[in-house]
């Protein structure tokens, strides 16, 4: 089992026409996800890589039966990329692109919650790597060879650190259940806790490793989450030990501007509540591999 | 981005909060003459850094004359004005801001902020104004009042209210002071800013309600729709490293170590240099060099780091993704031939095309120290660095 996609879901790629959103679509399509169609306003009617393209994203959904979409719609465009996407009853979108104004993400999760929570869509993203159900289907920009399909969940900020982690697990031969990156934004689709909450639910996933950074309070959250209402053990790592107080780190959210924002913060209130934490990112894999093995649960 | 004060009490006098008379000055004789332009007898003269504690630290001061406003101004033109917030190198003042003085009677904090918590635009005050929020929060958290925005309806007239009235304002007072808190919030909502600050906000000895400082900070991902905004950038307020690198697309952050940093993703770059301190060593900078990392943009960051004198050693770690390996490999190559490195390197890759990135690495003759794992890489950076100091 994974959580948010698998080898079923039906992928809408917004942006399909321009260079980066062909050439992703086409990556995601040979590591096995069922992409029906792309939407670019203006282009409808065209084809690209054999797939329709739609000019609205309701068109698109009525044409294919969608339930997914995937965002690389440059940032002045990519808010309203994502509410259209929630009114053309898409279920999960991912949203990659990186540089979209705070105020518009503020404006796009009051929007989607007008939509009751039972018919609201799942946004993970923007500024991410994307999710991707090893072995299953992909919806990003991720190097897939790097993930072995397995029962570790990942969820995380960063892209790349992601990927440090995936590959130290797949040395040590354990696999993914499924990997979600919810971006580096201040605000962004979905937190920790809401993703933990899915591979709590998940009879696919033993145990999940969770990587922060400073800034922001969704670890925190995430960790009292852990405490109380997950069985499944939770390892983490929290990048930026050695970054100064009031600087922005390259990703838009990783500043330290409050209280409980610092990463030796986060680890103590990880720490704190029960979750295993990492003693330093070259050890992610190990980690994992030393909580699998305590619990008696197979790589 | 920052801005200065006196283009914040711009922007907000534009939207109707009133401001105390004014003029900016680039000499101190400019700085005397704004005193006969403003009229009155005492004038506030008030050194502009992108910085807060400027007061504490002299750059504020009240002049009675213009001989006074003359030979202050002298003083703090040039110099590198040393706050609590500015770090030991100080901020350079090329500007300095002439207003004119008012009675005080009480001071209010007047804040807006972009809570990531909730979501949404978050209003904070205090009767306790004059204080920084640090120590408003830390000291007099009663004072504190705060309330949320919902995006959908705006700043409502009442809620406003009920701030003026909560900051024990008199009667006569509260309408004024709503309508200041609902154009602070237009402002904030209108030009993208991530923090509005007015501190303080004063009820002057006549009752009238004035900003006597103001600060503004801007949503860098929107100022593409702000050109106004952009242009009050003021580049000697930045640290000219960083803004070289900002000006080449590079994310890029000055630390106080000696060994540089070129990495791939920012939580990853974060990551190594975690693992460079708890190696024993100490990062000179922050460094993404983003996704696609062409051989150009890896020489133009070597360049970039190799201009910090305080660097002995340079850990390059790449993850490839979208990127390969042996691309990444050959511009290190190139940058080692184009850049003349002479301190130790350490490159570390992973990810598509490993092997061949090694084989390039390994096959081009150069002194460069290759790792397999993060901890490998920098440990064998620290390591370079003692032996060269040994």
């Amino acid at each position: 089992m994974s959580i948010l996609i698998d080898e079923t879901t039906r992928v809408l790629v917004q942006g399909m026409s321009g260079r980066i959103g062909r050439f992703h679509a086409e990556d995601m399509i040979a590591n096995g996800t069922r992409v029906v169609g792309g939407v670019t306003p203006g282009k409808g009617g065209s084809e690209i890589l054999g797939l329709p393209v739609f000019n609205t994203m309701r068109g698109a959904v009525a044409e294919t039966g969608a339930e997914a979409s995937i965002v690389f719609v440059p940032p002045p465009f990519a808010a309203d990329a994502i509410m259209e996407a929630a009114d053309a009853g898409i279920r999960y979108c991912v949203c990659i692109t990186d540089g979209i104004p705070a105020q518009d993400m503020m404006r796009v999760k009051r929007y989607m919650r007008r939509y009751p929570r039972e018919r609201r869509m799942r946004l993970t993203g923007p500024n991410c790597a994307g999710t991707i159900s090893p072995g299953k289907a992909m919806m990003g920009i991720m190097p897939a060879h790097i993930y072995a399909p397995g029962r570790v969940g990942i969820v995380g900020r960063s892209g790349t650190l992601g990927y440090e982690a995936a590959s130290q697990m797949q040395a040590l031969g354990i696999g993914v259940s499924t990997s979600v990156g919810i971006g580096g934004d201040p605000i962004n689709g979905s937190s920790f806790r809401d993703i933990l909450e899915l591979f709590e639910a998940d009879p696919g996933t033993d145990a999940v490793m969770m990587i922060g950074e400073i800034g922001g309070p969704q670890e925190a959250e995430a960790a009292a989450y852990a405490r109380d209402h997950m069985a499944k053990p939770v390892i983490a790592y929290v990048a930026g030990l050695s970054a100064p107080k009031g600087r922005k780190m390259g990703h838009a959210g990783a500043i330290v501007s409050a209280f409980g924002e610092s990463a030796q913060e986060k680890v103590e209130i990880l720490a704190g509540a029960g979750v295993t934490v990492a003693p330093h990112p070259s050890a992610m894999g190990e980690t994992v591999a030393a909580v699998l093995d305590r619990m008696g649960l197979a790589a | 981005m920052d801005i200065h004060e006196y283009q914040a009490k711009e922007i907000l006098a534009r939207f109707g909060v009133p401001v105390p008379k004014g003029g900016l000055a680039y000499s101190p004789e400019q700085a005397g003459y704004r005193s006969h332009e403003l009229g009155g007898e005492r004038w506030v003269v008030k050194a502009q850094i992108h910085s807060g504690g400027r007061g504490e630290a002299g750059g504020v001061r009240l002049c009675g004359s213009d001989k006074e406003i003359r030979d202050y101004a002298a003083e703090l033109f040039g110099k590198r004005l040393v706050t609590r917030q500015s770090g030991a190198e100080g901020r350079l003042v090329g500007r300095v801001y002439v207003e004119e003085a008012c009675e005080i009677a009480r001071e209010i904090y007047f804040g807006l902020v972009l809570d990531r918590k909730t979501e949404r635009i978050m209003i904070v005050a205090s009767s306790a104004g004059g204080m920084e929020i640090e120590e408003l929060s830390a000291e007099h958290p009663d004072t504190l009042l705060r309330m949320t925005v919902d995006p959908a309806s705006g700043f409502l007239d009442y809620q406003a209210r009920e701030l003026a009235y909560g900051l024990g304002l008199d009667s006569g007072q509260v309408a004024e002071a709503a309508k200041i808190f609902r154009a602070c919030y237009r402002a904030f909502r209108d030009l993208d800013a991530t923090m509005v600050e007015i501190n303080p906000l004063v009820t002057t000895a006549r009752g009238n309600l004035l900003a006597l400082d103001a600060k503004m900070s801007f949503d860098d991902n929107a100022l593409f729709r702000h050109p106004e905004v952009s242009e009050l950038r003021d580049m000697s307020q930045e640290d000219p490293m960083e803004a070289h690198a900002a000006d080449r697309g590079l994310a890029y952050v000055a630390l106080d170590g000696n060994i540089g940093c070129m990495i791939n993703g920012a939580g990853l770059a974060m990551a190594t240099m975690d693992m460079i301190k708890l190696s024993g060593g100490l990062p000179a900078n922050f460094l993404d060099i983003g996704g696609g990392a062409s051989p150009e943009r890896v020489l133009s960051a070597f360049r970039l780091v190799l201009r910090d004198p305080k660097v002995e050693a340079i850990l390059v770690n790449i993850f490839a993704g979208i990127n390969r390996c042996d691309w990444v490999a050959e511009g290190v190559v190139q940058a080692f031939r184009k850049a003349r490195i002479d301190i130790p390197v350490v490159v570390r890759l992973s990810g598509t095309n490993v092997a061949e990135g090694k084989r390039i690495l390994a096959a081009s003759g150069l002194p460069i120290i290759t790792a397999d794992t993060l901890a490998e890489a920098a440990e064998r950076a620290v390591g370079a660095v003692a032996r060269k100091a040994a």
